[in-house]
């Protein structure tokens, strides 16, 4: 099932293409390739597929897809979401492997990072159920309330990745905890690198939902 | 002169340019060059004599702080003599003149709080300002990582009450000038959410739960507004509503701010923010309007602004390298003055001396207040744990 459900997504980005380039092509090929050989371009009508053959199911609309017009820009996406946590499962391993780290005083995330972006994005993508909270933290090697604002910032520069690539950001909540939930509780420059962070914690529907 | 030579604050310095320029043209005369020199200013000397036990320790604790150094009786500019043996019975006298400025005792109320008041008058007799010896502060107390409460003490960190019974991070406290209450931050939603808490009636309320960042809460001089940073609009900025919490309007529109804090009559709020990913100090009309930097002449990455009761000052916290300074700059910007290490500076009512963090030498957090005019720093009362955030009541 889980094979299915991966599968799923590439074959009809798949069938998309090929549905697109036909009708895009059809008329300049026909103009200007009048004797070719029955290239029989304009008369596909492709029926996405499973690789066995046998049909896709009709797509789905993604639930509450919030359609992204403008470039994201720091600081361009509300926190508006339309999930509460209280009322789901949280689950703090299934993206454990995935936190993201920050250099010094910054919140921008690093092109080295963006692997980790892609795989909480990708889980987002395979379960239209699951909801998402970025937790953004910081080394102790700032006041209080910078860090405090510094943390959420984090946060929501990895709901903006997150948002470039196709993630409704309704599905995503950001805290920040500033420099209160250490990772590593000591005191050298090895516990801050791995406490300027931002922490990937999935949440399923509580069962029976 | 007999009001430069009174007011301590006013420093040798300020009189030598008042005997210079006297010749001088005087349209020359700058105003501002007779501002006393934070952090420069010598302590006016008193001797302490007949007292002991508690009532010693809350005198000399509340001068020290206030600007006060102490010396013999041959030495002092003014003489301090009394019992605290039951009640606190005390006199003062300028040595020069020879002549007694006043003398009382003081019964009910417990030692601690008769040798706080015959401190307050000491320092009203001699200064003409209000003391802080009754005034109270609030902070947070962190008793676990992660556990933490708001709590109400004595300025001196004497009989701490806990506010908050949350058992979660709490954050930021800050009084309602003039009321029995206050706003803080707490995690207990589930979400850092902005609290309104009434200490008379032990009541509290949420004015803040946005999805994302509520916290910083500031309440404007005359308690009828509240600054405080919210990340709704997908940054951490500046927002301004009703005491409430009704009717939010966003006022900055930067990638990250924090701290904010009010000018005392209410026309600005002061924050800490980032130009060019360089950390400044900023104020923006509370009505809304254009930001202004406010310049702290080079020290680095300023934050946790706090502007004084009186209007002259702003204290902030600088980080270098080697750690983090309370420094003091004019409120319209200029020479910043770096005081001590520290953070987070709280001013107190009369607009003399800070209650601030400082990271102890075991990576904790205590409470400390500094004397801004002579540097003078004392602990106050500590006990397990971690404090920090501290609000001065004003």
């Amino acid at each position: 099932m889980k094979t299915m459900k991966l599968i799923y997504p590439l074959a009809m980005a798949l069938a998309v293409t090929l549905a697109g380039a036909g009708c895009k092509h059809q008329p300049t090929k026909m103009t200007n390739l009048p004797a070719s050989p029955a290239a029989p371009v304009g008369e596909i009508q492709p029926t996405p597929t499973f690789p066995g053959g046998n049909p896709l199911p009709p797509p789905e609309p993604t639930p509450n897809f919030t359609a992204i017009s403008q470039p994201i820009v720091p600081g361009g996406l509300t926190t508006s979401t339309n999930w509460d946590p209280a009322n789901m499962v949280e689950d703090r391993l299934a993206l454990a492997i995935d936190t993201v780290h920050f250099a010094f005083d910054s919140a921008v995330v690093k092109d080295a990072e963006q692997a980790h972006v892609k795989a909480v994005a990708d889980a987002l993508t395979s379960d239209p159920n699951v909801k998402l909270m970025i937790e953004g933290n910081c080394d102790e090697r700032g006041t209080e309330e910078y860090n405090r604002s510094l943390g959420e910032r984090r946060a929501l520069a990895l709901r903006e990745a997150l948002a470039k690539l196709n993630i409704d950001p309704q599905r995503v909540r950001t805290i920040s905890y500033g420099k209160d939930k250490p990772a590593d509780p000591g005191h050298t420059e090895e516990a801050f690198s791995k406490n300027r962070r931002g922490d990937f914690v999935l949440y399923h529907p509580k069962p029976g939902a | 002169m007999n009001k430069c030579f009174l007011n301590p604050l006013t420093t040798c310095l300020a009189a030598a340019l008042m005997l210079a320029t006297a010749q001088a043209d005087p349209s020359d005369l700058v105003v501002s060059k007779l501002l006393p020199v934070p952090g420069n200013t010598k302590p006016i000397l008193v001797s302490l004599s007949g007292f002991s036990g508690e009532g010693l320790d809350v005198l000399k604790f509340d001068l020290y702080v206030q600007g006060f150094g102490f010396t013999t009786p041959e030495a002092a500019q003014y003489q301090i003599s009394g019992s605290d043996a039951g009640n606190v019975t005390g006199t003062l006298t300028d040595r020069v003149s020879g002549k007694p400025l006043f003398a009382r005792s003081y019964s009910g109320t417990g030692l601690r709080r008769q040798a706080h008041y015959f401190a307050n008058d000491i320092v009203l007799a001699v200064m003409q300002t209000p003391g802080i010896g009754l005034t109270k502060i609030a902070f947070k107390r962190e008793l676990a990582p992660g556990h933490g409460e708001i709590y109400v003490s004595d300025f001196d960190g004497h009989d701490p009450a806990a506010l908050t019974h949350d058992d979660t991070i709490v954050a930021a406290p800050c009084w309602v000038p003039g009321r029995m209450a206050m706003y803080y931050t707490s995690y207990y939603p589930g979400n850092p959410d902005i609290f309104y808490h009434s200490l008379s009636t032990g009541q509290r309320s949420i004015v803040a739960r946005y999805s994302g960042l509520n916290t910083a809460p500031a309440a404007s001089p005359d308690g009828t507004r509240l600054a405080m940073v919210l990340s709704r609009s997908g940054s951490p900025n500046i927002w301004v509503a009703n005491a409430d919490g009704s009717d939010p309007k966003k006022l900055t529109s930067n990638t990250e701010d924090s701290s904010p804090c009010w000018s005392p009559k209410g026309q600005w709020i002061c924050f800490a923010t980032k130009v060019r990913e360089r950390r400044v100090l900023a104020k923006v009309p509370a009505g809304g309007g254009e930001m202004q930097v406010i310049p702290t002449s080079g020290h680095p990455s300023p934050s946790e602004p706090d502007w004084s009761p009186d209007g002259k000052w702003i204290a902030f916290t600088q980080q270098t390298l080697s750690g983090f300074d309370l420094c003091v700059v004019p409120a319209d910007g200029g020479n910043a003055v770096v005081l001590v290490p520290g953070e987070d500076p709280s001013w107190s009512p009369n607009s003399r001396t800070l209650v601030f963090t400082r990271r102890t030498r075991g990576y904790n957090y205590a409470l400390s207040v500094l004397d801004v005019m002579t540097k003078q720093v004392k602990d106050i009362q500590r006990t397990s744990g971690n404090d920090s955030q501290p609000a001065w009541a004003r």
